[in-house]
């Protein structure tokens, strides 16, 4: 069944035109299955939809804010709207998919949660739905991240997960994906595997962007609501690309709004990046086939970005959909360009942004001159930068 | 016949179960994978996995898992473990199949399956391809006349079992336990029994590997009516524990008696 005006989504296959799928062990066959028939069934369940919405409004303080940002307005040359998920409770937009899933895996009768981390924001967030909803929660780490994020391994422990540190690979975000996939073929029977963006197996895209989906539809509203009107562009960071999807999910049947995803330059393009979309090719990686860094012989490769958030060698099969059926336009910004677009926005909207939400930021005024000084732009602030002060201070000399 | 094919009939023929080597392609270099798969041949062994090394072997555990980041240091990737497997095949009748993951099948090119097949390799099993995703490649390893090798699990169902039994064109690899290469399996008995009943209803012969170390394992699967036995981790983490490339070939090799002395003790 093809879902008309949703990236072409191929349920049965888990494809988005040709990305997406299921390429994990036989092991995960069955029980992506279950998980995919027990999502179905869950997102048609008005009972569901209005426990998930219940919380999303009185916990996580949705809907979030719509922001007419006026000092960057003038400063980039056109009127430009944030969507605050920055506002979102744990700080991020991360809390509207792990809620979602973890509700699903309490219906499911799963006991235990499992989840990767690399900078922790996906980590804390569910861990934080695991001590609302009471399940066990442990977390897989990249050992280099342990060291990096500290304040969220704090963070994580206080909310009762077990955090568990990765050393295999190069100790990052893709090992520790590798060790959650690992820790679940072992435990699938009574755990559910909490994947933080929209990329992985069939049927995780599909399960992370609708959770996420929230995002464009609140801000659909809000733009008509506020601005009366449709924006011409949305502007959204991709790592893995799930504040990105979900927002550009409310969009995507609007073919006059322009999407804009912006990835991870990190030192630029032609050195150490995190741009699969701008600058890889396509392979499979953690279970779906979409843009990856690889080298020649096809072993993936190490991503660089000074957002951990944004540092993967993969990116969400639906991206590489809208990449290829030009629905969507991939951009990349790097290291530099982000903490100076960080900056500015703490110095003109007192709002400190988070790295990873950066990104979009430091592409606003390109987007801005090609559109025009009459044009509406919608920028999704997906988390607050408390967590990068160290990072950010250390970048600028500051520390 | 495919060599895989004629290796399980022989052994079956000689009322035993067939062994299964998995070795890690250039783990801990291309001279010594080429003289530790002749070892294992030599000692008793019917087919060797040769691995080719990922550099994100997620169904793996930590043993196959180091090996992999051994032999990705040596410089190992699939075309160097094609040159192994023409190596071996100047000197040696043994089945080769070989055993990775599907990103580097994919990014060596159309040519992947023509070139495997030229190398002298008997058949092909990708771990990260389940039946839904299998359909182009396993086509493509039939007109290349390789023999086509999917993995079962416990978790499978019945039905499903069997739809996977007929994609097979060697043999049927069963996973003895939910986890990954290299833990433990407490019931082998149990996984050789299911083992025998997937051959009974499917025809095809089913090996069973992950968690068997020992002998005493082997015979274990054996008794209870696997049609082969598979060891990977153990064979992996015999050949680090030594410093050169004899004492390497000598601990594998003794590993592949005792092994072999398993499958026999019917």
């Amino acid at each position: 069944m093809t879902i008309v005006g949703s990236s072409n989504y191929d349920a049965v296959r888990g494809r988005f035109g040709a990305f997406g799928g299921a390429f994990v062990a036989e092991t995960l066959m069955p029980a992506l299955r279950e998980l995919e028939e027990a999502f179905e069934a869950a997102w048609r369940d008005p009972g569901f939809r209005a426990e998930l919405d219940e919380l999303l409004t009185h916990y996580v303080g949705r809907a979030t804010p719509l922001f007419l940002a006026e000092r960057i307005s003038s400063k980039y040359g056109a009127t430009i709207w944030l969507k605050r998920e920055d506002l979102a409770h744990t700080g991020a937009h991360k809390v509207n998919n792990t809620l979602g899933q973890v509700l699903l895996a309490k219906r499911m009768g799963k006991e235990r949660i499992i989840a990767e981390t690399g900078a922790g924001q996906h980590g804390v967030a569910t861990a934080t739905a695991c001590a609302l909803l009471g399940l066990e929660c442990e977390v897989f780490m990249g050992a280099r991240d342990v060291e990096r994020q500290a304040p969220n391994v704090q963070r994580m422990k206080l909310l009762g997960a077990r955090v568990r540190a990765v050393d295999s690979g190069a100790a990052t975000l893709k090992d520790a994906m590798n060790e959650a996939l690992r820790d679940w073929v072992a435990t699938v029977e009574h755990t559910h595997y909490c994947v933080g963006s929209a990329a992985g197996p069939k049927p995780y895209p599909w399960i992370v962007r609708q959770f996420q989906s929230v995002i464009g539809t609140e801000a659909r509203a809000q733009m008509l609501e506020r601005a009366g009107r449709l924006p011409d562009a949305i502007v959204a960071c991709v790592g893995g690309g799930s504040n990105a999807i979900g927002l550009f999910a409310g969009f995507l049947a609007d073919s006059d709004v322009r999407i804009f995803g912006v990835e991870a330059a990190g030192e630029g393009l032609s050195g150490k990046h995190a741009a699969p979309l701008c600058a890889g090719e396509v392979g499979v990686l953690h279970g779906a086939k979409s843009y990856v860094l690889q080298t020649s012989d096809g072993q993936i490769q190490e991503a660089h970005s000074i957002s951990a958030g944004l540092d993967y060698p993969g990116v969400g099969p639906e991206h590489a959909y809208l990449k290829d059926s030009s629905r969507a336009e991939y951009l990349s910004v790097t290291d530099e360009e982000a903490l100076a677009a960080l900056q500015e926005l703490t110095r003109l909207e007192g709002i400190l942004p988070a790295l990873e939400s950066s990104h979009a930021l430091a592409a606003l005024p390109a987007i801005a001159k090609q559109l025009g000084p009459d044009s509406e732009i919608l920028v999704c602030l997906s988390g607050r930068g408390d967590k990068d002060l160290n990072t950010v201070l250390d970048a600028l000399g500051m520390s | 016949m495919n060599r895989i094919r004629s290796v399980f009939e022989k052994a079956a023929s000689e009322g035993r179960s067939a062994l299964i080597i998995y070795l890690c392609g250039g783990d801990p270099s291309a001279e010594d994978s080429v003289a530790l798969i002749q070892a294992a041949f030599a000692a008793g062994a019917d087919i060797v996995e040769l691995g080719v090394p990922f550099s994100d072997p997620a169904a793996d555990g930590p043993a196959i898992q180091l090996a992999s980041e051994r032999a990705l240091a040596a410089g190992a990737s699939l075309r160097s473990v094609l040159q192994i497997a023409r190596d071996v095949r100047a000197e040696s009748e043994g089945a080769l199949l070989l055993f990775g993951y599907l990103n580097p099948l994919l990014a060596y090119g159309p040519a992947a399956l023509s070139d495997i097949k030229a190398a002298g390799v008997d058949g092909l099993l990708v771990v990260d391809l389940p039946l839904e995703e299998a359909s182009e490649l396993r086509e493509e390893a039939a007109q290349c006349e390789l023999a086509w090798v999917p993995l079962v699990a416990p978790t499978t169902p019945a039905e499903r079992a069997d739809r996977i039994a007929k994609t097979a064109t060697g043999f049927l690899y069963s996973v003895s336990m939910t986890g990954v290469t290299g833990g433990a399996c407490e019931s082998l008995g149990e996984a050789g029994a299911r083992a025998r009943k997937l051959s009974e209803t499917s025809g095809v012969p089913v090996a069973v590997g992950f968690g068997v170390r020992t002998g005493g394992d082997a015979r274990d699967l054996s008794q209870g009516g696997a049609s082969g036995v598979v060891v990977g981790s153990a064979a992996v983490r015999a050949i680090a524990a030594e410093n050169t490339t004899e004492a390497r070939c000598a601990a594998l090799g003794a590993l592949v008696r005792e092994l072999r002395e398993g499958c026999e003790a019917n």
